[in-house]
C-alpha cells in the first residue's frame, strides 16, 4: 500500500487572491509573509507551496481552522478554483491541462463532492437530487432513478424519495448529499466539512456510517474538517493546514505523538488520546517469550532475564503467564513434571488494534505487562502501565520508546 | 485701489446671482439642430422601423379581434379556466368571474378586452426581452454596469418624454403604444431576474458545477428554478406597471379603458372616469392575485424551509 503511485498528487500548489495574482508570485517565492504581501500589494496568500500525495483507497483528512485555506485547497482538486501556480495530477491526468469540456467530463465521472451546507436543490425531490449527477450525464430517467433509489436505501433514507430537502432534518439532508455523491460512482469523494453543520450526536452517527460505507466501497476520500477528533477518527492520514501552509502530514498517531510544531502541538493537547491511540502504537517490543514445554529449560532461560515473569506460547498460541517463583515451586515437587503450558496462569491479552481506552480496564487489573497478541495468535509486543501512562500524559517524553512506524 | 477693484467687480458680478447659462440664441440653435436631426432620422428610417414592428402589429390586431369577436361567454370561460388552472382556488376564480360580469354589465366589455389584449402582449414582450436581458446581466458585471443606468433612466424619465420620439418615429397607434408600455414595464422583470440569479445559493451552484454541469445545465437546473421567486415577483410588478401605463398610452391612440378615462379628465365626467378606473383596478387585482397564487403554488417545496 505504501509503494504504489499516489492517486492524487498536488505539487507546488500556490493560490493568491487579488487583482493580478501572477504578478506578485515572485514576491511569494521570496517567502514574503502573508501580512506583508497583503499590506504591500493588496493580494491575499491563500495557499503556499502545497505538496500532497493521496493514495488510492485512503481517507485523507485535511484539517485546519477557519481561514487556513482548507476549503480553498479542496476546491482545487476538481478545479472549482484554479491555482495560481502548481500542478494537480489525478490518476496520471494533469487536471490543469483539461479543456472546459474535458473538465466537465472529469467532474462527472472521476470525483464528486459533499458540501458543508449540503448544496441540495430545494426545488427537486430527494430522489431527483440523488439522481442529479446522472441527469447531468444524460443517463435515461428509469436507469438513474433506479440507481438513486439504491443509494438512498444504502444511506438509510428509504421512503423519503418524494420529499423535498426542506422537509428533512440536517442529518438526513447530508445523507442525501452523500447518496448524491456516491450515485455517480466516482473514484474520489471530496467532502468539504461535510459533517460540521450537524449536531454532535448526528455527526458521530454520520462518521460511523462513512466508515462503514468505506469498508465496503474503498473509495478515495478527501475529507476537510476543523475538528481534530473527527480527523483522528476518520483519517488514515491527516494533513494539518495553517495559514495556507501545510504544517504536518502523517498518520493520526504520528501527529498525536510527534507534533511537528507548536501549532500542531497546541492542537493535539486537548485530544482524548485514549480513544485515538491504539495498543500497537504504544506497545513495547515482545519480551520473555517461552515456547518450550520443558520447565527446567524455561527456568534456565528465565534466570537470564531481568523480569521474573514470562509469557508462555505453545504451538504458536498464547497460553498464559508464569513467574519464576511458581516454576521453582513446581520443580520442588519431583515426580510431577507437567509441560510448561499446563502450569501457567491464565492471563489477559490485548489486541493490537484496540484503543487504549478499551485496553485500560484490563491493564489496571493486571500485575504484569500484558502481551499483545493478534488475531492469528502472533505475539506482537507488550504493554506496561508505565508505557500507557506516558503515552496518555505527554507525547514528547516518550518519543524514543514509542513505535510510530510507517509500515503498518 | 484694492477697494475700488472690488467695488468694480461687485458691479459686474451678476454671475453670482444669476447662473451663467448659454446664450438663448445658441440654445435655440442646438434644439433646432437636434430636433432637425431626429426628424431627418425618422423621415429616412421611420418606414423601415415601422416595417420591423409590423409582425407585432399584426399579432396585436389579431389577438384583439379574437378577444372582441369571440362570444363573451367563451372568453369569460377561458379566463376563469385559466385562473383556476393557475391557482387552483375556487374563491379566486369566483372573484374573476364576478369582476368580469360587473365590467360587462356596466358596458365596458369591449374596452376591457382591448386593454386585456394590449396588456397581455406587452407583458409577454417584456418577459421575452426582459428575462434574457436579466440573465445576461447576472452573468456579467460589465453588462450589469451598462444596463442598470439604462433601467434607472427608463424608470425615472417621465413617460410623456419618451412618448415624443416614439410618436415621431412610429406615429400614433397600437405599436408606439405597446412600445411605451414595454419601456415602462420592463425594468422590474430585468432587475429581479438579475437579482434572483445573483442571489442563488453559491454552494448549490458550486455543487452543480462539481457534478460536471455546464453553463446551460446550471442555468436551467439551478439558477432559473432557484431565482423563480424573484422572477415571479418581477413578472407581477411588470404586469402591474403595464396596467398603470394604460391611461398614458391612450394619449397616443391606444384604445381601451384608458380612453374613456382620458375623456372624463378633459370633460369632467366623474362617474365615467371612476367606473373605467375601477375596471383597471379590478384587472390589476386579478392579475396580481392570480400570478401570486401561481408563484406560491409552484414554490410549494419551500414550505417548512425554516422549521427543522
Amino acid at each position: 500500500m505504501t509503494d504504489q503511485e499516489p492517486l492524487i498528487r498536488i505539487k507546488n500548489l500556490y493560490k493568491v487572491f487579488g487583482e493580478k495574482p501572477k504578478a506578485v508570485m515572485p514576491l511569494v517565492h521570496e517567502d514574503i509573509s502573508k501580512d506583508d504581501l497583503l499590506a504591500q500589494t493588496g493580494h491575499a496568500l491563500g495557499l503556499k507551496d502545497i505538496n500532497l500525495d493521496i493514495k488510492k483507497g485512503e481517507i485523507f483528512v485535511i484539517m485546519g481552522l477557519s481561514g487556513s485555506g482548507k476549503s480553498t485547497l479542496i476546491r482545487h482538486f476538481n478545479r472549482l478554483i484554479d491555482p495560481t501556480e502548481g500542478s494537480i495530477i489525478v490518476d496520471g491526468v494533469d487536471v490543469m491541462s483539461l479543456s472546459q469540456k474535458e473538465l466537465e467530463e472529469f467532474r462527472r465521472h472521476k470525483m464528486s463532492m459533499v458540501f458543508q451546507r449540503f448544496g441540495l436543490l430545494p426545488h427537486r425531490t430527494v430522489l431527483n437530487n440523488v439522481a442529479f449527477g446522472l441527469s447531468i450525464q444524460k443517463v435515461p430517467k428509469a436507469e438513474r432513478d433506479a440507481k438513486a433509489r439504491e443509494w438512498l436505501s444504502t444511506v438509510g433514507l428509504e421512503g423519503y424519495e418524494e420529499q423535498y430537502p426542506a422537509q428533512l432534518s440536517g442529518g438526513q439532508q447530508q445523507r442525501v448529499g452523500l447518496a448524491r455523491a456516491l450515485c455517480t460512482d466516482p473514484e474520489i469523494l471530496l467532502m468539504d466539512e461535510a459533517f460540521s453543520a450537524l449536531d454532535p450526536l448526528i455527526r458521530s452517527g454520520m462518521q460511523d456510517q462513512l466508515i462503514e460505507l468505506q469498508d465496503k466501497l474503498h473509495k478515495t476520500i478527501v475529507f476537510i474538517t476543523h475538528d481534530l477528533d473527527e480527523a483522528l477518527r476518520l483519517g488514515d492520514r491527516i494533513a494539518i493546514l495553517k495559514d495556507g501552509v501545510l504544517s504536518q502530514v502523517g498518520k493520526p498517531e504520528e501527529i498525536l505523538l510527534n507534533p511537528a510544531d507548536d501549532y500542531v502541538e497546541a492542537f493535539v493537547r486537548d485530544v482524548n488520546r485514549a480513544r485515538v491511540l491504539s495498543v500497537d502504537v504504544v506497545m513495547q517490543p515482545p519480551i520473555n517469550r517461552l515456547t518450550t514445554a520443558n520447565i527446567d529449560e524455561a527456568l534456565k532461560k528465565m534466570r537470564g532475564w531481568d523480569e521474573d515473569y514470562a509469557y508462555v506460547f505453545h504451538q504458536d498460541e498464547y497460553q498464559g503467564v508464569v513467574t519464576q517463583d511458581s516454576l521453582e515451586e513446581v520443580c520442588e515437587h519431583p515426580g510431577t513434571n507437567p509441560p510448561l503450558h499446563e502450569c501457567c496462569e491464565d492471563g489477559p491479552t490485548l489486541q493490537p488494534d484496540m484503543s487504549l481506552q478499551d485496553a485500560l480496564p484490563t491493564m489496571l487489573e493486571s500485575d504484569y505487562p500484558i502481551p499483545v497478541v493478534d488475531a492469528d495468535g502472533g505475539y506482537q509486543g507488550t504493554l506496561c502501565k508505565e508505557g500507557m501512562v506516558e503515552a496518555l500524559v505527554n507525547s514528547n517524553d516518550v518519543d524514543g520508546d514509542v513505535k510510530t512506524s510507517d509500515a503498518a | 485701489m484694492a477697494l475700488k477693484d472690488i467695488r468694480l467687480d461687485m458691479a459686474d458680478s451678476s454671475w453670482l446671482t444669476k447662473f451663467p447659462s448659454m446664450e438663448r440664441a445658441d440654445l435655440v440653435a442646438l434644439r433646432k439642430a437636434m430636433d432637425g436631426g431626429f426628424r431627418e432620422f425618422s423621415r429616412s428610417y421611420g418606414d423601415a422601423i415601422e416595417g420591423f414592428f409590423d409582425p407585432l402589429l399584426y399579432f396585436l390586431v389579431w389577438f384583439e379581434k379574437l378577444l372582441l369577436n369571440a362570444p363573451w361567454i367563451v372568453v369569460l370561460a377561458v379566463l376563469v379556466g385559466l385562473t383556476y388552472a393557475a391557482c387552483r382556488s375556487w374563491k379566486l376564480s369566483g372573484l374573476v368571474l364576478g369582476s368580469f360580469l360587473l365590467i360587462g354589465y356596466f358596458g365596458m366589455w369591449a374596452d376591457t378586452m382591448r386593454t386585456l389584449g394590449i396588456i397581455t402582449v406587452a407583458t409577454f414582450l417584456s418577459l421575452g426581452v426582459g428575462i434574457p436581458v436579466g440573465i445576461t446581466m447576472a452573468r456579467s458585471d460589465r453588462v450589469q454596469s451598462i444596463v442598470t443606468p439604462a433601467l434607472d433612466i427608463m424608470q425615472t424619465m417621465p413617460a410623456f418624454v419618451y412618448l415624443i420620439p416614439v410618436v415621431m418615429l412610429l406615429g400614433i397607434g397600437k405599436v408606439p403604444g405597446i412600445i411605451a408600455v414595454v419601456i415602462y414595464a420592463i425594468p422590474p422583470v430585468i432587475r429581479l431576474t438579475n437579482l434572483g440569479i445573483r442571489m442563488v445559493d453559491r454552494e448549490v451552484l458550486e455543487a452543480a458545477t462539481a457534478f460536471g454541469a455546464n453553463k446551460t445545465q446550471r442555468l436551467w437546473n439551478v439558477q432559473l428554478p432557484l431565482a423563480m421567486p424573484n422572477i415571479m415577483a418581477g413578472i407581477n410588478q411588470t404586469i402591474m406597471m403595464a396596467l398603470a401605463m394604460v391611461v398614458i398610452a391612450s394619449m397616443i391612440g391606444v384604445k381601451g379603458l384608458g380612453q374613456p378615462v382620458l375623456k372624463s379628465i378633459t370633460n369632467q365626467y366623474f362617474t365615467l372616469g371612476l367606473l373605467n378606473g375601477l375596471a383597471i383596478v379590478a384587472i390589476a387585482i386579478m392579475f396580481d392575485r392570480v400570478s401570486q397564487a401561481y408563484a406560491k403554488r409552484s414554490q410549494k417545496y419551500l414550505g417548512g424551509m425554516h422549521g427543522d
